[in-house]
């Protein structure tokens, strides 16, 4: 992190692109910029094809012999089989609508970060090799054959997009780059070009349930401490539950919450959630330790391998016996649920159309899939007022909310998270609106680029975001950055400790666990993170 | 200069040679006038009807749209029915606005960076009212020119040419359309050349089609209002055309005849460009499908069996694990004596 450029430096960064045109612009690849290339032994665990070592720096990256070929045949394949890319790769008009709407191009100023160049990257070769008009006018045409220098601009370009989706919110007719990424990223795949923060996760996912290869005792360790430290907090012990058969609802959330701050406190406020409803209503739900993850960075890999790793949750849920499927916070879990899992692994006829066993609500937008988000079932709680809720343990807080990426645009889950905060504090501030709701801007680290490798790349694409939340911090005091995702509770603090250092970040439900009130809790003088309550800590010093 | 726009000038003035020299010096008034335009047809309608047919043949795998809005949960919600259409019929009417009004390009925004260090999104709404101009323009030209391939003329058609030159200056009345198809055509390419941005990501294929469209309104006016042509005759064989009975009237005047090329050579280089956006908006999974993802099962027709880790592998490799932290397990350990475990290479990373 010591080349990290200043802020200064990242923020005056010129937008004007170079003289060169973009074909002829070498690539260069730059340390921050880019991930490590995957570990052979990750890509070999779950079969990808090509394991070995490789280094983006050096010229050779090993190379199966008929590369080209492959990449040919995979494109074809890929035409044949998604409609989204054929038609992507044939209408767009560079209109350049989609130019500054891309948070790494607002970040680096490199004009290949717009979407439309991202997307052209591909394009021209798409040009060259099926077009007859790439094939006659060539160069003139925009078309260019395939060498190696265009694959390792094609991994690094596809290796700094997040699969945001925002290039797709103005593009006139839609073009998703995110799309084009995504099966971009599948194609080079086939040569084994991977990164290692989406490959050893996967096989991490797949072994262990997980992507931080968590096993199912230490699993079980870390929710058993969670617990411990409430019954220190408020006094009561909450006791859930692990893989038990026959519970009504299953519970999934990504690993992260159980696995590093502040995720683990959003995982604290579950627990003290389920405890509530439990002891109160008779809830009767479950978590497992085999579809211990909600995230998917099978979904950053290819199609099949997020299939193959999605599968479990329905599994589990079939294995368990359950009626249906609750989700915890995460953002491109989301996406995989709500555009994906069904197709992929669905129909899931074990289960049941969700319905709250508190409030009897059916949860007929879930009607198929039969997973419900964890703030769809908690505003549906407080607007039947199924919750004791005390908001005055957040007053101390001034929230802003950070819309991630997928539950926004593949999904368009806006109001409940909102209505949610705003129930449980009172101070609210929005961000402008153009970097919220449908046009919110990446955390800047999504779809498994947060290593710690690329932290240049990290910070310039997390600039909008920050900016955003730095208006509010001036503007109303903001003090605090809610999320509904495991990634950007891991790759916030940090974006914030370098752009807007007073501003801290939370998850939804831990700032529920903070305002609810448990049955026979004693007086709560501290929040989750085990630090004092503004006004409650003299109380605290006059009972000792 | 920038040779991909230089590319476009030089191959419209080359096809304003080749068409104006052919007839004026050549004679060849069967070819441009008869020969080129059916064949221009032709690769027209099969090469559009071989694209759309292509894109068709492809499957929609996943149900992918963009959500702009909030989705159908609760009812205490509002839900974006448009932006986040969960039914066909708003799909419909996502799709409509999109294609009559460019609803996501209205959206557009210009990102600046103010002093201090503060980003600002400001709308920029010249890129949709160039195109929005631009498209409605060319539709009424096109739609105007229906009267050269109607007899009689009909009624609805007199009344849209009233409309469209209701700013009568003169005789003969001027028709805004063409006017403002020159003018927005003229902007979308200035814009192009003139910035950055766009200048870097554009292609010789797209400075071609607008300086060919630009070429095709040019010698239109050109023969409305100036070098007036003989009309009649104009019709004569615009009519032959379609009624399958082609003449060549003397003396219509070489820039017909260009105008008739530029057309024709537009009508057959559409099928093979990025004009076929007209037929793909249409099809853009983004777009055109209701966010119902999760209500209704959508089927991935290619759908195939992928290798997984299931519940019983798992349980396997970590029984003895599970068994002493007390998680359920479906098997039971074999009753044997406990034996040291060899298997500490894989921990968790921490
Ligand atoms: C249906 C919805 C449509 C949308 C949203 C749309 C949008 C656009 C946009 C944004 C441009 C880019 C302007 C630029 O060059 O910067 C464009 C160009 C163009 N469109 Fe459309 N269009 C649509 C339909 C059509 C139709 C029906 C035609 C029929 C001829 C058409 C013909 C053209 C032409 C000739 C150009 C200019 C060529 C160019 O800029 O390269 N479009 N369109
Ligand atoms: S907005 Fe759409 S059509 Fe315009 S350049 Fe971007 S991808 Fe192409
Ligand atoms: S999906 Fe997001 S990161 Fe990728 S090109 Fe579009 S705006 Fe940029």
């Amino acid at each position: 992190m010591s080349d990290t450029p200043k802020p200064e430096e990242i923020l005056s960064r010129s937008h004007t692109p170079p003289k060169t045109g973009w074909m002829d612009t070498p690539i260069n690849i730059r340390p921050g910029m880019y991930c490590y290339a995957s570990n052979p032994k990750s890509v070999d665990y779950v079969g990808l094809p090509y394991p070995r070592q490789w280094n983006p720096m050096e010229d050779d990256w090993n190379l199966p012999e008929n590369w080209k070929e492959i990449i040919f045949e995979g494109m074809r394949d890929r035409l044949d089989r998604f409609r989204s890319f054929k038609v992507f790769m044939d209408i767009c008009v560079r209109c350049g609508a989609c130019a500054d709407k891309c948070h790494f191009f607002i970040g680096t100023g490199d004009p290949k970060n717009m979407p439309v160049l991202r997307a052209e990257l591909i394009r021209s070769v798409y040009r060259n090799d099926f077009t007859r008009f790439g094939k006659i006018f060539g160069k003139m045409a925009g078309a260019r054959p395939m060498t190696l220098d265009v694959l390792k601009e094609w991994w690094y370009y596809l290796f700094q997009c997040t699969e945001c989706r925002r290039c797709s919110v103005f593009c006139p007719y839609g073009i998703d780059t995110a799309e084009i990424t995504i099966i971009g990223r599948e194609l080079l795949n086939l040569l084994g070009l991977n990164i290692d923060w989406i490959a050893t996760p996967v096989a991490n996912c797949y072994r262990t349930g997980n992507h931080l290869g968590i096993q199912p005792h230490a699993y079980k360790d870390m929710i058993d401490f969670f617990c411990e430290d409430i019954e220190e907090i408020t006094g009561v012990l909450p006791k859930p539950s692990l893989n038990r058969k026959g519970a009504e609802i299953l519970f999934i959330t990504p690993s992260g919450d159980v696995f590093a701050d502040p995720g683990t406190y959003t995982a604290m406020g579950y627990l003290i959630l389920f405890d509530f409803l439990e002891k109160k209503y008779g809830l009767d739900i479950t978590w497992s330790t085999y579809a211990s993850e909600g995230g998917n960075f099978g979904f950053f890999t290819s199609h099949e391998t997020m299939k193959r790793l999605n599968a479990k949750m329905y599994a589990e849920a079939k294995r368990l016996g359950v009626k249906w499927i609750l989700g915890g916070e995460c953002g491109h879990m989301w996406r995989v649920i709500n555009q994906y899992m069904d197709t992929m692994n669905g129909p899931a006829d074990h289960l049941e159309v969700p319905v709250s066993p508190i409030t009897g609500t059916r949860f007929e937008n879930a009607a198929s899939t039969r997973m419900v988000h964890i703030t769809e079932f908690l505003s549906d709680l407080i607007y039947h007022d199924k919750l004791d809720l005390d908001p005055s343990r957040n007053d101390h807080l001034k929230v802003t909310f950070h819309d991630s990426c997928n539950p926004a645009r593949g999904m368009g889950l806006l109001d409940e998270p909102r209505y949610v905060i705003q129930s449980v504090c009172k101070n609210f501030y929005e961000m402008p609106s153009n970097t919220i709701r449908e046009q919110t801007f990446c955390c800047g680290s999504g779809a498994g680029l947060n290593a710690g490798e690329d932290m240049e790349l990290r910070l310039s694409g997390g600039l909008p975001r920050a900016n955003a939340v730095r208006h509010v911090h001036e503007k109303h005091g903001v003090n605090m950055l809610a999320c509904i995702c495991a990634i950007d509770r891991a790759v916030l603090p940090p974006l914030m400790e370098y752009w807007v250092p007073e501003v801290d970040v939370t998850g939804i439900c831990e700032m529920v666990g903070n305002a609810l009130n448990l049955p026979g809790q004693k007086k709560r003088t501290t929040d989750l993170r085990s630090e004092d309550l503004p006004g409650m800590e003299e109380e605290e010093d006059a009972d000792e | 200069m920038n040779r991909h726009y230089m590319f476009s000038l030089i191959a419209v003035l080359l096809l304003f040679l080749i068409a104006y020299v052919g007839v004026a010096a050549v004679g060849l008034e069967v070819l441009f006038g008869i020969i080129i335009p059916y064949a221009a047809i032709v690769v027209f309608t099969v090469g559009f009807i071989y694209r759309i047919v292509g894109w068709a043949r492809s499957p929609v795998p996943f149900r992918i749209p963009t959500t702009c809005g909030q989705q159908k949960s609760l009812p205490i919600f509002k839900q974006a029915k448009i932006d986040n259409p969960s039914t066909k019929g708003n799909v419909v009417i996502r799709m409509i606005l999109e294609i009559v009004l460019f609803r996501s390009l209205f959206r557009n925004t210009k990102v600046k960076v103010k002093e201090g260090g503060k980003l600002f999104y400001g709308y920029e709404l010249w890129l949709w009212l160039f195109a929005l101009a631009f498209h409605y323009a060319f539709a009424t030209v096109l739609v105007r020119h229906l009267r050269f391939f109607t007899e009689p003329v009909p009624q609805w058609l007199q009344l849209l040419e009233n409309v469209d030159s209701f700013m009568q200056i003169g005789l003969p009345g001027v028709f805004l359309s063409g006017v403002v198809l020159l003018a927005a055509v003229t902007l979308l390419f200035l814009r192009r050349v003139l910035l950055p941005q766009i200048r870097y990501i554009s292609l010789a294929n797209d400075y071609f089609p607008l300086v060919l469209i630009f070429g095709i309104a040019f010698t239109g006016i050109l023969m409305r209002y100036f070098i007036k042509v003989d009309v009649v005759g104009a019709k004569e064989l615009a009519y032959g055309l379609v009624s399958f009975h082609p003449t060549i009237p003397e003396g219509i005047g070489a820039v017909f005849y260009v105008h008739v090329f530029f057309v024709s050579v537009l009508l057959a280089y559409f099928p093979f460009s990025k004009l076929m956006h007209l037929g793909g908006i249409f099809m853009s999974p983004t777009r055109n499908l209701p966010t119902n993802t999760r209500e209704v099962r959508h089927v991935n027709p290619w759908s195939y069996p992928v290798k997984v880790h299931t519940y019983e592998e798992y349980e396997d490799e970590f029984r003895e694990k599970m068994v002493e932290a007390e998680l359920p397990v479906d098997k039971e350990l074999p009753p044997e004596p406990e034996e040291p475990e060899a298997d500490e290479t894989s921990e968790e990373k921490e």
